[in-house]
């Protein structure tokens, strides 16, 4: 079970590091949220791997599983839910207001060069 | 063990957490009423932050046992001199910056004074919060109000830049729960004062494991306190922001630097055991590379807005210099320093919210062009420039002066006073080109009549001249100041006060749960 659990962490994180490092935003809007689910299981697992065991300390039970980290990761994964909500509703916007998901920008060189960033945008599919 | 007056110590978390609902509540048609109440919640945030200042001046640090669980099950507060300092500091920046908003910003966008008070919610909790995973919860807040204030007022561009700004944050912060998961993992522990008191105790298998934590949290906190490589978002995502919400951020690279100081002193600090000072050969080479980044930056800036940004970035190195040092006269003089550059970069951000309505089509590209009100203006400019580039009178001199003569016994003395004085000459020319082609060139010609110039407005120059009144204020009390940031020093150095002030006094055998 730790071989499996590691390699799904390791396996989103990766998914999610190769997708937030693409160029337009709804790749790496998906690659936040892999990385979310990733760090997630991790946060899981660092209280052990404890299958069938009571959360709180119980008299009779032969042991029992961390309850602080199921505490931690409820606490992260209402926050990632939330900034995945907003970071999909900003790009939406984002593409609305300029026409392009592209996710590299840079202001200075778009007010200066407006006309050579359109050209650069279409070349880049 | 709780006493009333310790009661204060919550006072700054509950006021904006009390009154950002309240005004969204009751009164979000209402903008007069939502000035009133945000100005109003803000001064007397102003005043609990003077008083629990105060408080703190007699050098005891004061735990504050939310719900009075005791100390590492419950999430705790924590009230030394260097949280009641850092919380003063920025109620005094968040006055100035709600009565800048009053004149124009607030009525851009909706939900200003909401956001602003829930900015002053997680700010606030970062810097008085003793718990790691608290911490994150109180970035996350300050992170969430801060992206509704970078977006204030929309445009395309402002988009895309805060795009960038929330998905490099969002980023750091899945890096923090790792970074906070595999210390728990190893420690069993997420209060800070019990991580003191554990990692020293941590087996040999796993100090790999709990160094491996401690780096990737000193990245997390590297990444908000924009130190190179690590600074590309700010320049982009700070020239996108609107001007007061800019200088309103000058705090929050702060925060990173606090965390900085906070946590590889107290938890991964000379106590530590294997994993004492881990980041301590990384931080001066990376504050020094801050330094030539920022300095180079503001040479190739080509807005007036990039030019502040990269000062912010290369004020960013200085202080972390100091703090490299780690040792009672780094950490004084940069903090001294936190002080100035937080009041001085505030100031230029805000000097070029008032300059660019005044330069018509050139807004704050670096070209010459028509500018109303120069003589003024150029004043108030040169004013703004000397105290971002320190030279004297004005405190970045004395900041900078202060960092040197703390360095001088370093064995990278040779390196920091070169990199500091040198990139502080490139600063001067950046800000003195940049002033010349401001206000000296003459206009290009234009092919229609000449724009009327708009009227200044008195509240913005007023803000605008008590910040820099702020920074005047920081030079003639140095003496005073720097004593007072020396005893934070000594506090802040002095871990175990701090973590029996926590736990109580040792116990025997501390052993963990592994």
């Amino acid at each position: 079970m730790e071989v499996l659990v590691a390699s799904a962490i390791g396996l989103l994180t990766a998914v999610g590091v190769y997708l937030v490092l693409r160029r337009q935003t709804f790749p790496v809007v998906i690659g936040t949220v892999f990385l979310s689910y990733g760090v997630n299981l991790f946060l899981f697992a660092t209280g052990r791997l404890a299958v069938n065991q009571p959360p709180i300390y119980a008299a009779g039970a032969a042991g029992y599983a961390d309850p602080l980290p199921q505490a931690l990761v409820l606490t992260a994964i209402v926050i990632s839910f939330g900034m995945t909500a907003l970071v999909v509703v900003l790009a939406l916007r984002s593409f609305l207001e300029t026409g392009s998901d592209s996710v590299e920008d840079s202001p200075a060189a778009a007010d200066e060069t407006a006309a050579a960033q359109v050209t650069t945008d279409q070349a880049r599919p | 063990m709780q006493t009333a007056m310790n009661h204060w110590i919550i006072a700054p978390l509950v006021l904006p957490a009390l009154v950002a609902p309240l005004l969204i509540l009751t009164a979000r048609h209402n903008l007069a009423a939502q000035r009133v109440v945000s100005i109003a919640a803000t001064l007397a945030l102003l005043a609990v932050a003077i008083g629990l200042y105060g408080l703190a001046q007699d050098g005891t640090v004061r735990p504050y046992l939310v719900g009075a669980w005791p100390a590492p099950y419950g999430i705790v507060l924590i009230l030394d001199r260097l949280s009641a300092t850092m919380v003063l500091l920025f109620a005094v920046l968040a006055l100035a910056i709600v009565l800048y908003a009053t004149a124009g910003w607030d009525t851009r966008g909706r939900h200003f004074h909401p956001l602003f008070q829930f900015q002053l919610l997680g700010v606030n909790g970062a810097f008085l919060t003793g718990d790691v995973f608290n911490l994150f919860v109180f970035f996350e807040v300050m992170l969430i109000a801060s992206y509704g204030l970078m977006l204030h007022g929309g445009g395309a561009q402002r988009l895309k830049a805060g795009f960038q700004y929330v998905t490099i944050n969002l980023i750091g912060s899945t890096l923090f729960l790792f970074a906070v998961g595999t210390i728990y993992a190893v420690t069993g522990t997420l209060n800070m004062a019990d991580l003191a008191r554990k990692v020293a105790a941590v087996g040999a298998g796993d100090t790999a494991l709990l160094g491996v934590g401690a780096v990737l949290l000193f990245m997390v906190f590297a990444l908000k306190a924009s130190v190179a490589p690590l600074h590309g978002w700010l320049p982009t995502a700070y020239a996108a922001a609107p001007g007061l919400s800019a200088a309103l951020f000058m705090i929050m690279t702060k925060v990173g630097a606090y965390t900085i100081l906070r946590v590889y002193t107290l938890i991964f600090g000379a106590d530590a055991g294997a994993v004492a000072g881990i980041v301590t050969p990384w931080m001066l080479p990376a504050a020094l590379a801050t330094l030539v980044v920022g300095a180079l930056g503001m040479l190739a800036a080509r807005s007036l807005l990039s030019l502040a940004c990269f000062a912010v970035v290369w004020s960013m190195g200085s202080l972390l210099v100091a703090f490299g040092l780690f040792d009672a006269g780094g950490i004084g003089a940069g903090l001294y320093y936190v002080l100035h550059s937080t009041m001085a970069g505030a100031t230029l951000f805000l000097l070029v919210d008032i300059l660019v309505p005044q330069r018509g089509g050139a807004e704050d590209r670096l070209v010459p062009a028509a500018v109303g009100h120069p003589v003024l203006l150029s004043g108030l400019f040169f004013a703004a420039a000397i105290a971002m580039a320190g030279l004297p009178p004005l405190s970045g001199f004395l900041g900078k002066l202060m960092i040197m003569e703390a360095s001088r016994d370093s064995g990278a003395a040779p390196w920091i006073w070169a990199m500091l004085l040198a990139t502080s000459l490139v600063a001067i020319l950046a800000f003195a080109r940049a002033g010349s082609v401001l206000f000296w060139k003459p206009a290009a010609p234009q092919g229609g009549p000449a724009a009327a110039v708009p009227p200044l407005r008195p509240l913005p120059v007023a803000v605008f001249a008590t910040l820099l009144g702020a920074t005047v204020a920081l030079t003639a009390f140095a003496g005073p100041v720097r004593r007072e940031m020396g005893l934070t020093a000594a506090q802040i150095l002095d871990t175990g006060a701090y973590v029996r002030a926590v736990l109580g006094p040792a116990p025997l055998a501390s052993a963990g749960k592994p």
